[in-house]
């Protein structure tokens, strides 16, 4: 019963959290700095989340930055996005198993 | 609109997500099962909150014992960055997006999803934002309850580098833009900037309030030095 109490805790406030804003805001913004500032939120929150992370994403710094090396250079090259990201981690299996049979 | 197309869109946009999170979420499994929840505990809190660092800080206070209070203050802090996410997407959505559709589509605004929606050139339509959701929750849900039953179901060399999945992703997704516009590129590199003194140095910093603070810095700064024209809006 306290469990599903504490469950139900975490859900509502993080419902509430997505919900309200998206729900209830409903007319463009015009003022030119804040549409600017919501323009740039989506690159910066994913830059902020990727550095420095993606590097202890794998378990071992080399392979994750092998396959973060291979991620930048097929995004440069403006493969799709599961191109990318597929290739991230088959550059970083690929090394792994390298390193372990070395 | 057709929304079948849109629909499958989706789909289609949500594979790596569904593919990232399915590994995310098999530590998640792990992790609660250790914690002392069952699996289909573990499964409800994946499919109810639909989030990474909400719900292990979560599972954490309730292992911990700790109160209600602190449970509600923690994923606010946690969390609140979606609310930042939600209010950005509000700002692209189709007209077809009603009352309705807003209240069911919230439910599946987390980073990742909210990074292929606004990487997106069209106006955000529901079908598009259902069928991502769709494959990722899935990815989410089934991910957990393979983590928490089978534990060690994969070996470490196949589970380990799919951590990087989602991280690809964003890489995909931040680069090209990166490359077109300064604009852009100052942006990205100021919050990785401060993300890296964050967690380096001011490490008492929480990951998704630190998270916050970064994306908010960084964006008013380029705000500041480079404001959008409306022209240049339609094209995030």
């Amino acid at each position: 019963m306290t469990l599903a109490l504490y469950i139900a805790a975490m859900a509502g406030v993080t419902y509430l959290i997505r919900m309200l804003p998206f729900t209830f805001f409903r007319k463009k913004i015009k003022s030119r700095y804040i549409r600017s500032f919501l323009h740039y939120i989506p690159y910066a929150v994913l830059s902020a989340m990727t550095i420095p992370a993606i590097f202890y994403s794998t378990g071992s710094s080399v392979t994750a930055i092998v396959g973060t090396g291979a991620a930048l250079v097929l995004a440069f090259l403006e493969m799709p996005l599961i191109v990318v990201a597929l290739a991230a981690s088959a550059a970083a299996f690929i090394v792994g198993l390298i390193m372990t049979h070395i | 609109m057709d929304r079948k197309k849109e629909f499958m869109g989706g789909l289609a946009s949500g594979v790596p997500i569904g593919l990232g999170y399915l590994s995310v979420s098999f530590g998640f499994g792990i992790k609660a099962v250790g914690a002392g929840l069952s699996p289909l505990t573990a499964s409800v809190i994946s499919l109810t909150n639909l989030t990474s660092a909400g719900q292990a800080a979560g599972v954490d206070i309730i292992a911990a014992g700790g109160t209600l209070i602190e449970m509600i203050l923690v994923q606010l802090m946690i969390n609140l960055r979606y609310s930042l996410m939600g209010l950005s997407l509000s700002q692209k959505l189709d007209k077809s997006f009603t009352a309705a559709h807003r209240l069911a589509a919230s439910y599946g605004i987390t980073d990742e999803i909210f990074a292929v929606c606004s990487a997106r050139r069209e106006k955000l339509t529901p079908a598009f934002m259902y069928g991502v959701i769709l494959i990722s929750t899935l990815g989410w849900v089934s991910g957990t309850v393979m983590g928490a039953a089978a534990g060690q179901l994969l070996p470490a060399a196949v589970s380990a580098p799919m951590g990087i999945v989602l991280y690809g992703m964003f890489l995909a997704i931040i680069v090209p833009p990166s490359k077109k516009e300064k604009s852009v590129l100052f942006v990205v590199i100021t919050a990785a900037v401060l993300s890296v003194i964050l967690r380096y140095i001011l490490t008492f910093i929480s990951e998704g309030f630190a998270i916050m603070i970064c994306a908010a810095a960084a964006s008013a700064a380029g705000a500041a030095l480079f404001p959008v024209s409306d022209s240049e809006e339609g094209g995030e």
